[in-house]
C-alpha cells in the first residue's frame, strides 16, 4: 500500500499540486510573514530604529492574526492535502498562543527596568570573562533578533497545534524549539548561566526530537501513512503489526512530554527556566506548554484515542510522578524562578490529569487549564523581574524577605498570583483545577485526582512559603528593589492579574468558548 | 414571600467595606477603624432584623436566592437561611464588632487604654521548631509607643526601637496628638488589618448562607487566606518565627482538608450527573438524591476529614494550638469562636443530610473521636502554661462535645450541639478576649506571670470567671444548656457513651478553677502586677454584651432554641432518625414527650418549642 503512490506517479507523470486555502491559513501566514520581515529589518535598519521597529512589528503581527483566528471561528476542515487541520480546538489554541505570545513580546521590549536598556544581551556571541564582556553589560544595544526569533517561535507552536500529519507536526516541533533554544542563551545578567541554559535546553530537545521522529517512522511502519486520521483507522482495524504501534506510541509521547515537561522528562525545566531572560521564560512556561499540549490532545484523542485502555495506564504513571516530582522538588528550591518551573512541572501534571479523563470535558478542562495557567504564570514571571538588585533580578528567595512591608502592592500581586497557582477559590487556579479535575473523576480517574489533590496540598506549601517570606518576615536592610516606574512589564502584570481575577470570578464565557471548541472536536 | 435580599446584603456590606477600608492609605488608621465599627455594627443590626424576619415554623430555606453562576458546572449563587445557619451568622454578626472594638489599639499599639506596655517577652513556646525563618528578635517592635514627632517621619521608629527592649515596666505614657499613624516601614497597616477582620466576616456570613455545596466550598477555602495573613503578619510582634510557623500549619492543614473535600465535591457532582442526568450542586436538589451506600461512605469521608480539620477533632487539632496562641486576639476570637464552628456546621448541614448512610456507618468513630477529644482537650489544657494555648485546649473538648450531640442522631442532643456552637463562641470568645487584655497588660501568655490578680484588676477578674465558668457550664450561664441537651440527647441514644462524656464536665472545672487560681488568686508574686490598670472603659464595652448574653441565654435560651429546633428536627427526620420511643411510663404524658424533660428546667425548651 505504501508504495503505490510513487509507482502512480511515476506511470502519469503528472503532479497536481494540492490546492491550499490560503484563507484558512491566514493566521499562520501573518505570523510567518511577520517573522521573515523581522529578519529583513534586522538586516536593514538602524539600531536604534530597529528597537522600536522590531517589538511593534511583532505585536502588530500578533494583534492582526488574532483578528483572523477570530474571524476563522467555525471552520473545520482538513487542508493542504491533510497536513494542518483548522477546528475549533485548533483556532482556540492558537489564539491563545498568540495572546500569550502578545503579552511575553510586551516583556521582551521593556527597557525601564535594566540599568542599561532591557533584558536581552547586547551582542550574545561575546565570551563571558571576555575582552569586552563587561562593557556589553552596560551597553544600551540589545540583539533584536529576539523579536523575529519569537515570531518564528510562534509560527511554530501554531502549526504545532494544527498539524494533522505526524511530520508536519514535527516540522512544527523545531520551527518552534529551535528559535527558543537561542533565546534561552540571550539573557543580560548572568551570562554563563542563561549560555548553560541554551545548551542544555538544545542537547536535551534535540534528544527528544530524535524520539519524536523515530516515533513518526513506527507509525508509518505501522499505518503506511503519517495522516494523524490513517493512524486512527489503522488502529482500529486488526491484524497489524501491534509491536510498531506500541513502539511509535512510546516514542511519540517522549518527544511531546518532554516539551510539556512531564518527569521524568523535565530535567531540562529548571535549568532552563533559571538561566534564561526571565521574559523568554515566560514566554516558554505559557506558550510552549499551550503548543505541546495542544498536539498532545490530538496526537492521543486523534491518532491514538482507539488506543485508551493502553496507553492510559502509561498517562496515570507518568501524571502522578510528574505532580509528585514538580511538587516535592520545588519544595526544596531557594531560586524563585526554579520554584516556579517545578511549579510548572506540577503543572503539567494536573494537565495530564485532564487528559486521563480521555472525554470531552477532558478536553475542555485541559484548554481552559492552558489559558488560566498561562495568565497567571506570564504575570507571575513578570513580577519576578520587577525585584531587582544592583546585578539584575533578585531571584535568590532570601532577597525577596520583607518584601510586604517594603513594597506591599507588588508583593500583594504576587501573593495573589502565587494563591492563583495553589488553586486558591476565587482565582482562575481554582476554576482551571475544577474544571480538569471533573473531568478526570468523571472519566473514572478519581484516585489520580485524589493524588493531585494531596499534591496540590504539597504545592500549596511552597507558594504559602514565598509570601510567608514576603509578610512575615522583617526586611533585610540592603533588600532589593521593587521597580515602581510604570513600564510595559506593569501592565503585563496587570493584564495577568485581572485575568487571573476574572477567570476565577467569572470563567463562564472563557468555559462556554472551551466547551463549544471541545464538543465540536478535532477534525481528522 | 419575603422579598428582602438580607442575605446578600449582609455578605456584600463587609466585603465592600473590606475593599474601601484595605484602599485607605495607612495614615487615616483612626478612619479605617471608625469605618470598620460602623460596618459591622450596621451588619449586626441587619442580622438582627434578618432574624426577626425569619419565621422558624416554615420548613426549608428562607430569604433564598438563586442566580447562575457558572452554568457548565451547574454551579450557582444560591443562599439561604435555615435555623442552624441563622443563629452562626448571628453569632458571627456579634463577635466581629466585639473584636473590631477590642482590637482598636493592638495593631498600632496606641496604648489608649492607658496601661498597654511595650511587650519584648517572649513567652516559653515550647515544641515549636522555629521553622525556615530566622528569628529577627525585637528589633521591629515599636507596639505599644506612642510615636513622638509628625506623622510620617520615621524619628519615632528609632526612638521605639531603643525604647523597646527595656523590661516591661507599667509605663503611662503621656498622650500624644497624633497617635499611632506613624510611617515606619517594618510598622503592621491598620487598615489591612480591618479590611481583613472585614473580608472575614464576609466569609463567615458566605458560608453559612451558601446553599449551593460549590459556593460553600469556594467560601470555605476563601477564608482561609484572612485569617492567614491575621495570623502571620498580626500575631505577636516578636515571635515572628512561631507565628510564621502557625499560620503556615493552620493554613496547610485546612487547604489539605478541603482539597480531600474538594474531591468529594467533584464526586458528588459526578454522581449527580450520572443520577438526575445534568450536574448539579445545588443543596435541596443534591439531598433528595439517592447515593448508593459505599459511594456515600466515600464521600463521607472527604467532608468529613475536612470538616473535622476544620473544627477539629481529636487527631487533627495540632494546628489549633498553635494557632490560637499566635493569633491576635480578635483573630483567636474569631477563629475559635466562628470560623472553627463552619466544621461543626459542615457535619449537621452537609455530612448528614447528604450522605446519611454515610453518617449512619461512620457514626461510632466520630462518637468514638468525639469522646477522646473532650478528655484528651481537656487534659492538655490543664497542663498548659500559655493561657491562649489553654483556652485553643478547652475547646477541642468543647468540639468534642458537639460532634457528640451532631452524630448521637436525636433532635435534642442535635439541638443541644447547634446551641453549643453558639455558646461556646460567646464563652471561649470572651475567655480569648479576657486572655487578651491580661497579654495586652503584661506581654505574656505564661500563667506563671501572673497571680492574685483579681486584687488589683476585680472587673478582669470577675469577668475572666464569669467566661471560666460558662465554659465549665455551670448551670445558669448559657453553656449549661446546651451541654446538658448534648448529654441528655446523647443518653437517650448511647448510655455508656453519655455516662463516659459527662465525666469530661469534671475536667472542665479542673482546667477552668486552676487556671483562676493561678492567675487570679493568692498573693500577687510579681511586682510588675501590683500596677495593672483594670479594664477600661472600651474594654468594658467590649465584653458587656457578651457577658450579658451568657447570662440572659443561660436563664432563658428560648428565642434560639425556637430557631434551631425545627431545622434539627427536620434534619434527622429528613433522614429518617427519629428519637427512641422513651422506655419510662411516664414519657406516656404528652408534656414529657422526652426523657429530658423531667430535667430541670432549662432544658424543657429543648424537648418541646
Amino acid at each position: 500500500m505504501s508504495a503505490d503512490p510513487i509507482i502512480l506517479l511515476a506511470q502519469t507523470q503528472k503532479i497536481t499540486p494540492p490546492s491550499i486555502e490560503y484563507s484558512s491559513l491566514s493566521p499562520l501566514l501573518i505570523v510567518f510573514v511577520v517573522a521573515l520581515v523581522g529578519v529583513l529589518v534586522d538586516a536593514f535598519a538602524t539600531r536604534r530604529a530597529r528597537r522600536v521597529i522590531q517589538p511593534v512589528l511583532a505585536g502588530g503581527g500578533f494583534i492582526a492574526a488574532l483578528v483572523a483566528v477570530a474571524v476563522l471561528h467555525g471552520r473545520h476542515a482538513v487542508l493542504a492535502s491533510g497536513a494542518v487541520a483548522i477546528d475549533a480546538p485548533t483556532l482556540f489554541m492558537q489564539g491563545t498562543i498568540l495572546v500569550f505570545a502578545l503579552l511575553s513580546v510586551l516583556l521582551v521590549a521593556e527597557r525601564q527596568l535594566d540599568s542599561s536598556g532591557g533584558v536581552i544581551v547586547a551582542s550574545a556571541a561575546i565570551t563571558p570573562g571576555s575582552k569586552g564582556s563587561t562593557a556589553q553589560q552596560t551597553s544600551a544595544h540589545m540583539q533584536t533578533e529576539a523579536y523575529p526569533l519569537m515570531v518564528f517561535s510562534v509560527t511554530g507552536m501554531m502549526l504545532f497545534v494544527a498539524s494533522n500529519n505526524l511530520l508536519v507536526m514535527f516540522v512544527a516541533l523545531e520551527i518552534l524549539s529551535l528559535p527558543l533554544y537561542l533565546l534561552a542563551g540571550l539573557a543580560r545578567r548572568r551570562r554563563l548561566l542563561s549560555q548553560e541554559a541554551a545548551m542544555k535546553y538544545f542537547l536535551l530537545g534535540a534528544f527528544s526530537s530524535a524520539f519524536f521522529l523515530y516515533g513518526v517512522a513506527f507509525a508509518y511502519g505501522f499505518a503506511g501513512s503519517v495522516e494523524l486520521g490513517k493512524v486512527a483507522d489503522a488502529v482500529g482495524a486488526v491484524g497489524k503489526n501491534d509491536t510498531y504501534l506500541y513502539l511509535s506510541l512510546g516514542l511519540l509521547a517522549v518527544g511531546l512530554f518532554f516539551k510539556i515537561g512531564a518527569a521524568p522528562f523535565h530535567s531540562w525545566t529548571p535549568d532552563v527556566y533559571q538561566g534564561s531572560p526571565t521574559p523568554v521564560t515566560a514566554f516558554m512556561a505559557a506558550g510552549t506548554k499551550v503548543a505541546a499540549f495542544g498536539a498532545l490532545l490530538r496526537v492521543f484523542y486523534v491518532a491514538f484515542g482507539g488506543l485508551r485502555w493502553d496507553w492510559r495506564p502509561v498517562l496515570w504513571t507518568v501524571a502522578i510522578l510528574t505532580m509528585v516530582v514538580g511538587a516535592v522538588l520545588a519544595l526544596t528550591q531557594r531560586d524563585i524562578k526554579r520554584m516556579l518551573a517545578y511549579s510548572a512541572v506540577a503543572h503539567a501534571g494536573f494537565l495530564l490529569v485532564g487528559l486521563a479523563g480521555t472525554n470531552t470535558d477532558g478536553l475542555r478542562g485541559s484548554m481552559f487549564y492552558l489559558v488560566t495557567y498561562g495568565f497567571t504564570t506570564i504575570a507571575a514571571f513578570a513580577a519576578v523581574s520587577l525585584v531587582r538588585t544592583g546585578d539584575g533580578e533578585a531571584s535568590d528567595l532570601s532577597q525577596w524577605r520583607g518584601l510586604g512591608r517594603s513594597s506591599p502592592l507588588l508583593a500583594g500581586t504576587f501573593s495573589f498570583l502565587l494563591l492563583a497557582l495553589a488553586g486558591i477559590p476565587l482565582t482562575s487556579g481554582f476554576t482551571g483545577k475544577f474544571a480538569v479535575f471533573q473531568a478526570a473523576i468523571e472519566g473514572d480517574a478519581t484516585p489520580l485526582v485524589i493524588v493531585a489533590l494531596v499534591c496540590s496540598a504539597i504545592a500549596a506549601f511552597f507558594y504559602v512559603r514565598v509570601i510567608v517570606l514576603m509578610f512575615f518576615s522583617e526586611p533585610l536592610a540592603e533588600g532589593p528593589v521593587v521597580v515602581t516606574r510604570p513600564t510595559l512589564t506593569f501592565g503585563t502584570v496587570g493584564i495577568g492579574t485581572v485575568a487571573t481575577l476574572v477567570l476565577g470570578v467569572a470563567p463562564q464565557p472563557l468555559l462556554d468558548l472551551a466547551n463549544t471548541a471541545a464538543t465540536s472536536g478535532f477534525v481528522r | 414571600m419575603n422579598t428582602v435580599p438580607w442575605l446578600t446584603i449582609l455578605l456584600i456590606v463587609p466585603a465592600a467595606a473590606a475593599v474601601v477600608v484595605a484602599a485607605l492609605p495607612r495614615r487615616h488608621a483612626t478612619l479605617a477603624k471608625q469605618l470598620t465599627l460602623a460596618v459591622t455594627l450596621a451588619v449586626l443590626v441587619l442580622a438582627v432584623i434578618a432574624t426577626f424576619a425569619y419565621d422558624p415554623d416554615k420548613a426549608g430555606f428562607q430569604f433564598g436566592q438563586s442566580y447562575d453562576w457558572i452554568s457548565t458546572f451547574g454551579i450557582s449563587y444560591s443562599v439561604g437561611a435555615d435555623g442552624i445557619s441563622l443563629v452562626l451568622m448571628l453569632l458571627a454578626a456579634l463577635l466581629v464588632p466585639v473584636v473590631v472594638l477590642s482590637s482598636w489599639d493592638e495593631v498600632d499599639g496606641g496604648g489608649a487604654g492607658g496601661g498597654r506596655v511595650p511587650a519584648p517577652t517572649v513567652a516559653p513556646d515550647r515544641g515549636m521548631p522555629g521553622g525556615s525563618v530566622g528569628d529577627v528578635g525585637p528589633v521591629g517592635d515599636v507596639e505599644g509607643i506612642g510615636p513622638v514627632g509628625d506623622v510620617g517621619g520615621g524619628a519615632g521608629g528609632t526612638t521605639a526601637v531603643l525604647a523597646a527592649p527595656a523590661p516591661a515596666r507599667p509605663v503611662t505614657f503621656p498622650p500624644v496628638e497624633t497617635r499611632g499613624e506613624a510611617e515606619t516601614p517594618g510598622r503592621r497597616s491598620v487598615p489591612a488589618f480591618f479590611a481583613l477582620l472585614l473580608a472575614l466576616e464576609a466569609g463567615m456570613i458566605g458560608v453559612f448562607a451558601a446553599t449551593d455545596v460549590f459556593l460553600f466550598y469556594v467560601f470555605f477555602e476563601a477564608m482561609l487566606i484572612p485569617m492567614y495573613f491575621l495570623i502571620g503578619s498580626y500575631g505577636p510582634v516578636t515571635e515572628q518565627a512561631q507565628r510564621s510557623y502557625a499560620a503556615v500549619k493552620f493554613l496547610v492543614y485546612s487547604l489539605l482538608g478541603g482539597l480531600l473535600m474538594l474531591a468529594a465535591v467533584i464526586g458528588l457532582y459526578v454522581v449527580s450527573a450520572d443520577n438526575l442526568g445534568h450536574g448539579t450542586f445545588d443543596f435541596a436538589t443534591l439531598r433528595q438524591m439517592e447515593i448508593t451506600p459505599g459511594v456515600q461512605k466515600l464521600l463521607f469521608l472527604g467532608f468529613f476529614v475536612a470538616f473535622a480539620i476544620k473544627a477539629p477533632l481529636f487527631p487533627f487539632h495540632t494546628w489549633l494550638p498553635d494557632a490560637g496562641a499566635q493569633s491576635p486576639t480578635g483573630g483567636a476570637v474569631l477563629l475559635v469562636g466562628v470560623l472553627d464552628k463552619v466544621g461543626t456546621f459542615g457535619l449537621i448541614r452537609y455530612c448528614i443530610p447528604l450522605f446519611p448512610d454515610g453518617a449512619d456507618y461512620f457514626a461510632p468513630m466520630v462518637l468514638g473521636l468525639a469522646v477522646v477529644g473532650i478528655f484528651y482537650g481537656a487534659l492538655l489544657a490543664i497542663g498548659q502554661r500559655d493561657m491562649k494555648r489553654l483556652v485553643a485546649y478547652t475547646s477541642l473538648a468543647h468540639f468534642g462535645f458537639i460532634a457528640l450531640g451532631v452524630f448521637a442522631f436525636t433532635s435534642q442532643a442535635g439541638t443541644g450541639a447547634v446551641l453549643y456552637m453558639v455558646n461556646h463562641g460567646l464563652s471561649t470568645g470572651l475567655l480569648f478576649l479576657v486572655v487578651g487584655f491580661l497579654v495586652s497588660r503584661r506581654g505574656t501568655r505564661d500563667v506563671g506571670a501572673y497571680g492574685g490578680l483579681a486584687k488589683v484588676t476585680p472587673v478582669l477578674a470577675g469577668v475572666f470567671l464569669l467566661a471560666g465558668l460558662s465554659s465549665l457550664a455551670l448551670p445558669g450561664t448559657n453553656s449549661f444548656v446546651s451541654e446538658f441537651l448534648v448529654l441528655v440527647g446523647t443518653f437517650t441514644a448511647n448510655k455508656p457513651l453519655a455516662i463516659v462524656a459527662t465525666c469530661g464536665i469534671v475536667l472542665a472545672a479542673i482546667y477552668v478553677l486552676y487556671l483562676y487560681q493561678r492567675t487570679m488568686t493568692g498573693p500577687i508574686v510579681h511586682p510588675d502586677n501590683k500596677v495593672l490598670h483594670d479594664l477600661s472603659l472600651r474594654e468594658k464595652l467590649v465584653v458587656a454584651p457578651i457577658v450579658a448574653l451568657i447570662v440572659a441565654l443561660g436563664v432563658y435560651p428560648k428565642p434560639l432554641l425556637d430557631i434551631i429546633t425545627p431545622t434539627v428536627t427536620a434534619t434527622y427526620a429528613d433522614i429518617g432518625k427519629s428519637d427512641p420511643a422513651p422506655t419510662h411510663p411516664a414519657a406516656a404524658h404528652p408534656g414529657a414527650a422526652h426523657p429530658g424533660a423531667t430535667q430541670p428546667v432549662a432544658t424543657q425548651p429543648g424537648g418541646h418549642s
